[in-house]
């Protein structure tokens, strides 16, 4: 740092492309931003249709489910924290005295586990913004639709898979997009939930760069790291473009 | 209307609702318990038993105390509205004119120049933390609120121009041309005649900014450095571990008191932050 930097060329591309530790962290990341993103949209479209019905006090319910989205995510995934530590666990305690365990669960110990966790938690953050946004979708398209098949004798499952799904498509490909790349260049969960350890075993592609680039002083090599990103989040975001066209023009 | 028997009422709708709720409120449910029990009572095992463990009869004040006394917490909270408010006003009084200009002005590469927006606002700042650090630390802008006041506007511009540009594009063209026919000047009609026209708009760009700022972490972690710089997020996380201990009653008292401002924010302008959030999706 300082001094004038000497072109490298690649080097530092290829360093990392070899680092064992990176490898795990790219895998981490697919594995973490596919499932996450699944969750999410099951979960959150599961509650939006919950939340398109009428009930008593849905203005309240429907803010208060925004809360995880709101509140900044370090600050709640220390909760969680909390929630998964090793001896104090409120999880553990629970299922420990209904009598469904009867060791403790190495929630955040145990490297799979902890990447487990972490998609639990992502999900938990995101599901609200999925749910939401797939409300407004769902407010548009008009309840005579469902009615007319329902008469014509469709199942709810049936209403949902072939009037729903269709309509609600264009919405729910753009809130995939976003949340593919905000589960893809994730930071902030996984350096509160586990700081990318035990053992280097759930880095994500962001949070090693940043042990890299700034923990250990690597400018360049940490700047390689997350340029990783580019070419997935580039592609993700082609995709997106020239499917919204190719909508447009439809 | 669908007519629905009651116990179906209850298996598909109010158990999987009361099962969401729970999930989603649980973790703050228990940030509060957590914030306002007793040393004495946070720190049973799994394996014993205990008596209240989703609540306590003995609510008190110490982690809170403690984390007012042992940290600059107020500082932190200062720090972050203060950086939290100027970076919005900033990124809106930009993306007011950039959107509008986008929305109404036909020239060459207006098209190109939406779409490069909309990929720079897709940008995430994990991308981009370790040139800023370059540029923020060239600048000798480090550990100053200006460090984080002119790079939270790096995403939060494009934000904004791209939902105000939305916001523009559904306002009537008639509107300022009747102004223009009065006499108003092109830019008279837009801050005279749009811009109240796009309050609305420009509430919710600014409510979601806000919000998107107060929880941004790594640019605060990367360009903060001494404790009393420190925004809420960051403060909470680097100051209230120490060494191997965690102060379990303080780190949950900082993330409690953390997140009430925002959540206040939040529940006074829900509608504008709803609108925002489902703005910022369209395309």
């Amino acid at each position: 740092m300082g001094e004038a930097g000497e072109f490298v060329g690649l080097d530092n591309f290829t360093k990392a492309w070899e680092d064992t530790i990176f490898q795990t962290a790219f895998k981490n990341t697919v594995f973490y931003t596919f499932w996450a993103t699944i969750f999410k949209l099951v979960l959150g479209m599961w509650l939006a249709l919950l939340l398109n019905r009428s009930f008593p006090f849905k203005r309240i319910v429907r803010a208060s489910m925004l809360l995880p989205f709101i509140v900044p995510t370090v600050l709640s995934a220390w909760a969680w924290r909390w929630m998964f530590d090793p001896t104090f666990s409120v999880m553990n305690w629970s299922l420990y005295h209904m009598g469904l365990i009867s060791d403790r669960l190495p929630f955040l110990s145990d490297g799979d586990w902890a990447m487990w966790c972490a998609v639990v938690v992502n999900t938990w953050r995101g599901m609200p913004f999925f749910a939401i946004t797939l409300l407004a979708g769902l407010q548009t398209i008009s309840p005579e639709l469902h009615e007319a098949s329902a008469l014509d004798g469709a199942n709810a499952w049936n209403r949902f898979w072939h009037v729903t799904w269709p309509l609600l498509l264009p919405v729910t490909l753009v809130v995939v997009v976003f949340s593919v790349i905000q589960t893809f260049s994730d930071f902030q969960l996984i350096y509160v939930l586990t700081g990318g350890g035990p053992a280097n075993s759930t880095h994500l592609i962001a949070t090693y760069a940043y042990q890299i680039g700034v923990g250990s002083g690597l400018l360049g090599e940490g700047a390689a790291l997350s340029l990783f990103m580019f070419p997935v989040l580039f592609a993700v975001v082609w995709a997106q473009l020239r499917s919204l066209k190719r909508m447009d023009n439809a | 209307m669908l007519i629905e028997r009651k116990w179906k009422k209850w298996v598909y709708f109010y158990v999987p609702l009361a099962a969401f709720i729970v999930f989603a409120l649980f973790p703050f449910y228990w940030m509060a318990v957590t914030a306002f029990r007793p040393d004495a009572e946070l720190y049973h095992t799994w394996r014993q038993a205990n008596a209240t463990p989703f609540w306590t009869l003995h609510p008190t004040l110490e982690h809170v105390e403690g984390l007012l006394r042992t940290t600059a917490f107020l500082q932190w909270l200062w720090n972050t509205m203060l950086i939290a408010i100027v970076s919005t006003v900033i990124s809106l009084i930009c993306g007011t004119f950039a959107g509008y200009a986008l929305a109404r002005l036909k020239f060459r590469g207006s098209e190109f120049l939406g779409t490069a927006i909309f990929i720079t606002y897709l940008v995430p700042q994990t991308l981009l933390f370790i040139p800023l650090a370059d540029i923020i630390r060239d600048m000798h802008l480090g550990n100053t609120p200006w460090a984080l006041m002119l790079t939270y506007p790096t995403f939060l511009i494009p934000f904004c121009t791209w939902l105000l540009m939305g916001y523009f594009k559904t306002i009537p063209k008639e509107l300022e041309e009747c102004a223009r026919i009065d006499g108003a000047t092109r830019f008279g009609a837009m801050v005279w005649i749009i811009f109240p026209v796009a309050v609305p708009g420009i509430l919710s760009a600014g409510i979601f900014a806000f919000t998107l700022s107060w929880n941004e972490f790594i640019y605060a972690l990367v360009f903060m450095a001494s404790a009393e710089q420190k925004t809420v997020p960051v403060g909470v996380v680097s100051e209230l571990v120490r060494g191997d201990i965690f102060f379990w009653g303080q780190l949950m008292a900082g993330a409690l008191l953390g997140s009430v401002p925002v959540a206040i924010v939040y529940s006074f302008f829900v509608e504008y932050y709803v609108t925002g959030m489902t703005g910022s999706v369209k395309g």
